[in-house]
C-alpha cells in the first residue's frame, strides 16, 4: 500500500529515484538541488538501497561517470542545477548523442549574472537543444510520478534518450507538502526489472569500439534517428502516463495539461512549471467573474509537443505566454518561441509574450488575474490586429522605493 | 540509411576514415625487441595495432602518427621515423 508523507520536492525526487533502483548516482552539490543526493547518499549508507554512489569532483565528472555506467549496462540517476548544469555540458551532449537512456533531475535556478540562487528554467531551457527529453513539474507529487514515469520513457527501446526532470527551485525543491508514496512493490511491477542496453555497451562478451571518428555522412544518419526518436517518445509519453494511472491512479495528462479550456474560451495562458498553481487559481477567480479564460501547462518542452499545443490553442482569439526566463534576441522568453512555432500560419490567434518571476520573484494569483485580461483585451481586437506581433508584457509586482 | 544503428559503434565508424592520410612519422616495430606484451594495441586510439600470428603489427591506412604507441611501449620496441624530414 502508498502511504502520504509531508515532504519538499527534493525529497519526492530523491524517493523516486531510490524507488527506480538505480545502480549508479554521481553528482556533485549545488543550490538548490544539493539535498537530493544527500537524501539518496543516506538511504545507501543505511542499507535501504542497493547501489553506487560516486562523489565527483565536478559535475562534468558526475555526467561522465554516469556515462560509462550507463554504457555498462546500469540503471543511472544525477541531479543538478544551473552554474552545476552549465558546467556538465559537454558530456550532457553526449549522453544523448551516445542514446543513454540517463535520468536527472534539475531544480530550476536562474544563471548569473547577478549572483542568484533562486527558480527560473533559464538553466535547463538554454540546453533544450542538446538531444534530452525534458519535463517540467507543477508540485511535489508530480516530480516524484514524473520522475517514475522518465525512467521507463527514457529506457523504451523506440526512445533510449536521457531524460530531465525539472522543478523551480526552492517553490518546489525546498517548498513541504502532501505527497503519496507508492510502495517499492508497486513500483517494481511499474518498471522494467534493471536497464539491459543491446544499442551500444561496454561488454567484454560484445566488443564493440564505442564512439569511433565518423564523417558527416553517418552522423546526419545518427541525427536522423535521433529526432525521431524524440518524435517516437511524444507516443511513449501518453502509453506510459496510461500505464501509470493504471498502476497508481494519478494520470498527467502526457505531455501537456489544459486546465478549463472549452469551446468558447476567449483568452488562454500557457504555463511551465510550479507558476501553474497560481494561473489555475487566476483562470477559477475569472470564471467566478463570467470571463471564458483557461490555461494550458506544458509538461514536455523536448519533445515539443507541438501537435497537440496547436490543437489546444488555434483559434482561440488570444493567447499569452508567461515565461520565468528569457530568449535573448527575441524579446521573449523561451517559451513562447516554442509555442510560436507551433502555432505557425494560425491566423486570428493573438499570442502575447509575457516575462515573470525572474529570479525567483514571486507570479502571484493577482499578477495571472492581470495577465489574463490583457490576453483578454488582445482577443477583442480585430482578427487582422490580433496577427500582429504584439509588445512584450514584463508582468512585476509593485514594490515601494528602490528599483522597481 | 547506410547503418543498422542509432549510435557511433565499432562496425560503423571506426574504418570509415582512413587516418593513415593525416601521418607525419612512422611507426616502427623492432620485433626482436617487442615481448607481446599488447600494451600498443591496447592504447592505439584509431585501433590501428593489429595481432597476426602472435606478432603484433600496424595497419598504415589507419595509423595517423601520434606516437602513442612507441610512448607507452615499455621495452621501447616502437620507434617514430620521420617522413617529412626524410
Amino acid at each position: 500500500m502508498s502511504h502520504v508523507e509531508v515532504m519538499n520536492g527534493n525529497r519526492a525526487a530523491g524517493i523516486a529515484a531510490c524507488l527506480a533502483r538505480p545502480d549508479v548516482i554521481a553528482a556533485y552539490p549545488i543550490t538548490p538541488q544539493s539535498s537530493v543526493v544527500e537524501f539518496i547518499s543516506r538511504m545507501i549508507a543505511e542499507g535501504k538501497l542497493d547501489a553506487k554512489i560516486c562523489e565527483v569532483e565536478s559535475e562534468h565528472s558526475a555526467m561522465s561517470v554516469l556515462e560509462g555506467a550507463s554504457l555498462a549496462g546500469a540503471r543511472t540517476f544525477s541531479a543538478t542545477s544551473s552554474q552545476g548544469l552549465a558546467l556538465m555540458y559537454e558530456p550532457y551532449f553526449r549522453a544523448s548523442t551516445l542514446r543513454l537512456p540517463i535520468v536527472m533531475a534539475i531544480a530550476n535556478r536562474e544563471m548569473i549574472s547577478p549572483q542568484t540562487l533562486w527558480a527560473s528554467a533559464q538553466d535547463s531551457l538554454s540546453v533544450r537543444d542538446a538531444g534530452w527529453m525534458q519535463f517540467y513539474a507543477e508540485d511535489n507529487q508530480e516530480i516524484l510520478d514524473t520522475l517514475l514515469q522518465a525512467f521507463r520513457i527514457a529506457e523504451d527501446s523506440r526512445v533510449l534518450l536521457p531524460i530531465n526532470v525539472c522543478y523551480d527551485g526552492f517553490y518546489l525543491s525546498h517548498m513541504s507538502e502532501r505527497v503519496v508514496v507508492p510502495d517499492a512493490e508497486e513500483v517494481d511491477a511499474f518498471l522494467p526489472d534493471g536497464y539491459d542496453p543491446e544499442h551500444i555497451v561496454l561488454d567484454p562478451d560484445r566488443p564493440m569500439a564505442v564512439d569511433p571518428l565518423t564523417n558527416g555522412d553517418l552522423l546526419t544518419e545518427y541525427r536522423a534517428k535521433h529526432l525521431a526518436a524524440q518524435q517516437a517518445a511524444l507516443q511513449v509519453i501518453e502509453e506510459v502516463d496510461a500505464a501509470f494511472s493504471n498502476a497508481f491512479g494519478r494520470s498527467w495528462d502526457g505531455a501537456v495539461e489544459p486546465y478549463r479550456i472549452d469551446e468558447g474560451c476567449q483568452a488562454i495562458v500557457v504555463t511551465l512549471g510550479s507558476m501553474t498553481g497560481a494561473g489555475r487559481e487566476a483562470v477559477d477567480r475569472l470564471r467566478d467573474d463570467g470571463e471564458a479564460v483557461g490555461l494550458l501547462k506544458i509538461r514536455a518542452v523536448r519533445p515539443f509537443p507541438a501537435r497537440e499545443v496547436r490543437e489546444q490553442l488555434a483559434g482561440v482569439p488570444a493567447v499569452g505566454v508567461v515565461d520565468r526566463n528569457v530568449s535573448f534576441g527575441w524579446n521573449t522568453g523561451i517559451i513562447y518561441q516554442e509555442v510560436s512555432s507551433a502555432l505557425y500560419g494560425v491566423q486570428g490567434t493573438a499570442r502575447i509574450p509575457i516575462i515573470s518571476g525572474l529570479g525567483g520573484e514571486d507570479i502571484t494569483v493577482e499578477m495571472f488575474e492581470d495577465a489574463l485580461r490583457k490576453i483578454l483585451v488582445a482577443g477583442r481586437l480585430s482578427s487582422e490586429r490580433r496577427d500582429e506581433t504584439p509588445e512584450t508584457i514584463w508582468l512585476r509586482q509593485e514594490k515601494e522605493g528602490g528599483a522597481a | 540509411m547506410r547503418s543498422e544503428y542509432i549510435v557511433p559503434i565499432g562496425p560503423d565508424g571506426i574504418y570509415e576514415i582512413k587516418t593513415g592520410t593525416w601521418r607525419t612519422t612512422d611507426p616502427r616495430i623492432d620485433q626482436d625487441v617487442c615481448i607481446r606484451c599488447g600494451v600498443c594495441l591496447m592504447h592505439c586510439p584509431v585501433g590501428a595495432v593489429k595481432r597476426e600470428e602472435g606478432r603484433f603489427t600496424i595497419d598504415l591506412e589507419y595509423c595517423k602518427g601520434c606516437g602513442i604507441c612507441a610512448h607507452e611501449c615499455p621495452k621501447g620496441a616502437i620507434t617514430m621515423e620521420g617522413r617529412l624530414s626524410a
